[in-house]
């Protein structure tokens, strides 16, 4: 390691300011910091407890993504495979192949869907393109403002680029991942300074870029599974009992898919990568809770008010309620993306509030707003995402009102 | 009116049909008035009462003097089939800019604090399209009094909550590093485009 060090001590001669290639300063910064430990380091306690800094904060983030990314591989293989054999079953193709260059790979493993192995790998197959691609179009914008702008390429994009592959379904087209990561990255965090300056989450703002742009391959029940025949059909939980032709109640899920809680709560349905698993979420929450990164007040009040509506919509049933008002609470949770926009969305620290009284209130508007979303809202089946938007745009006014509270309160104790 | 359909009323025009995030009404004070939360607040107060007041009196006026056969109450049979809608723009501007006159006097003599906390607010109101547009509405809609009272108040209230999550928001964004080209109102907008973004989430809810 010597060796490199030294050689990035030589290129620093040169990209130092006033050096010949001073304007790659950033990449070279980046590179240095990733490898190294920076020269400047955050001296005393910033934090009043704990020296934390963005660059530990962000890989703490990473490493709680850990169980939904190997749970996003596992179950986007198994859906596959599950979806090859029943469609070998129904004749529709003759054999078991996942086709292209991916069937290349896979074919002498085979399709089974007990088999752990292929469908980890098939899995990351369909995974890792998209990560990669989010990874270069979201990296090179990054690179560009921050050569540009001269400020420092930090790992804020680093969660960024993990949490938008994520959301997305795994047929999306790559070059739809890359325009939405793009926009996200751009008019979502760049434009106002980068991380730590924006005012919406940057993920989010690529998902609904691209859910509203591309409403065909963001939606809808033939995008779920990746399958080598084009528009196979597997419906999400929530878009089966959203269809305004269903009128079976809670039986369109576990009869009609055939999905049980349990298998919800574990993730082996279809949906967006890395939603599915409310376990995986549950661990990555709890790496977030005990390193103090995530606020658990917001993941607790989420968990409240999204429940707690869920719970109240259940007490309005009456024989011609549809059928979102018939989800119990507990269904609430394990579908659709909840679980995971609560745990690592709506705690990113820089859109959320910052007041610890503000936080309470944040977190019930978007749990509420996303089952009012689910329950009452004809157009999206699912609302977790466009929730945490609007939590997001409110939260500076909760911000204001409880700071502007607890000054008039404390004026009035002083008698002033 | 039923307190449902009044709820689901209000609920509607605040949210899924915000008069600032979905129709981008009264942009002009709304980009300029939003860089404090406290002139926000006090210039959205202002829209609710003006709203809330010129709505339903244009409501009245077209029912009873506009609309087609609205004059046939004077029993002159040659007005039964008079449709005098066309003069709808050109009188509802005219009721606007009478009633905030109208209410400016009446403050300035009965609640002069309130009237000196408004200041330049109220008069700018005159201008604002979402005031006119909340007119508009009405007639295009066909309200009754009882729902042009409703609508007048909550999508003022709508428009009111838009401009405060902006000023928050801008509030906020005092401390970001803009580039130079953007600052301003540049930024404001892509901000405003962003937030009707979020504010999708409510589109479409017809409760």
């Amino acid at each position: 390691m010597k060796f490199l060090r030294k050689k990035l001590d030589e290129l620093h001669t040169h990209v130092k300011p006033g050096g010949k290639y001073e304007k790659f300063y950033a990449i070279y910064e980046m590179a240095d910091t990733f490898l190294y430990t920076p020269d400047l380091v955050t001296r005393g306690q910033t934090h009043v407890r704990d020296g934390l800094d963005l660059k530990r904060m962000m890989i703490m983030v990473v490493v709680a993504l850990g169980p939904c990314i190997l749970m996003a591989m596992y179950n986007t293989g198994y859906q596959t495979n599950v979806a090859i054999q029943a469609l070998v079953e129904s004749g529709e193709i003759s054999q078991a192949t996942a086709g292209g260059w991916r069937g290349a790979i896979m074919d002498p493993i085979g399709y089974s869907p007990g088999n752990f192995v292929s469908c980890f790998l098939l899995g990351a197959l369909y995974f890792l393109p998209i990560f990669i691609v989010t990874q270069i179009a979201g990296g090179a914008c990054e690179v560009v403002f921050a050569s540009i702008r001269k400020h420092e390429i930090n790992e804020g994009f680093l969660v960024t680029g993990m949490l938008y592959p994520l959301t997305l379904p795994p047929t999306i087209p790559l070059w739809q991942v890359a325009i939405g990561i793009i926009f996200g990255v751009v008019v979502g965090k760049e434009i106002f300074g980068g991380t730590g300056k924006n005012f919406l989450n940057p993920a989010l703002t690529a998902r609904a870029f691209l859910y509203f742009a591309y409403p065909a391959q963001m939606s809808g029940d033939k995008v779920w599974v990746a399958t080598p025949v084009d528009g196979y059909s597997a419906a999400t939980s929530l878009g089966a009992l959203a269809d305004p032709e269903q009128h079976a109640g809670m039986a369109v899920i576990t009869e009609q898919l055939g999905i049980s809680w349990s298998q919800a709560f574990f993730g082996f349905i279809p949906g967006s990568m890395g939603e599915t698993s409310t376990l995986a979420c549950l661990l990555g929450a709890i790496i977030l809770v005990a390193t103090g990164i995530g606020s658990w007040r917001i993941m607790v009040s989420v968990l409240v008010g999204a429940l707690g509506s869920a719970w109240l919509f259940n007490l309005g049933v009456t024989a011609e309620t549809p059928n979102m008002f018939l989800m119990p609470p507990h269904w609430h949770l394990v579908v659709g993306g909840l679980a995971f926009g609560l745990v690592f969305m709506a705690t990113d620290p820089v859109s959320a509030t910052m007041t610890e009284k503000g936080k309470w209130i944040y977190g019930l508007v978007i749990g509420v707003t996303t089952t009012l979303v689910r329950v009452i809202n004809p157009g999206y089946p699912e609302g977790i995402m466009l929730a945490i938007l609007f939590g997001n745009v409110v939260a500076p006014l909760i911000d204001y009102c409880v700071i502007q509270l607890n000054i008039r309160r404390r004026r009035v104790r002083c008698g002033l | 009116m039923t307190l449902e359909e009044i709820g689901s009323m209000f609920f509607k025009s605040v949210f899924s049909e915000n008069l600032a995030l979905a129709f981008f009404l009264g942009m002009c004070t709304f980009l300029a008035v939003s860089k404090t939360v406290k002139n926000a607040f006090m210039l959205g107060i202002a829209v609710i009462v003006v709203q809330g007041v010129t709505v339903p009196v244009n409501n009245v006026i077209y029912r009873n003097f506009l609309r087609e056969g609205a004059l046939s109450w004077t029993g002159i049979s040659y007005l039964n089939n008079v449709d005098l809608s066309f003069l709808g723009l050109i009188s509802f501007i005219g009721t606007i800019a009478a009633m905030v006159q109208i209410l400016e006097l009446f403050l300035d003599r009965y609640l002069p604090a309130l009237y000196n906390t408004l200041g330049i607010f109220l008069p700018l109101i005159t201008v604002n399209c979402a005031i006119l547009g909340g007119s508009l509405f009405m007639q295009e809609r066909d309200y009754t009094l009882a729902e042009s009272v409703t609508y007048g108040f909550s999508s003022g209230v709508g428009w009111a909550l838009a401009i405060c999550c902006l000023a928050g928001v801008r509030e906020k964004l005092r401390y970001s590093d803009i580039p130079e080209g953007l600052r301003g109102l540049g930024i404001t907008f892509i901000t405003v485009g962003l937030m009707a973004m979020a504010f999708m989430a409510f589109g479409g809810i017809d409760i």
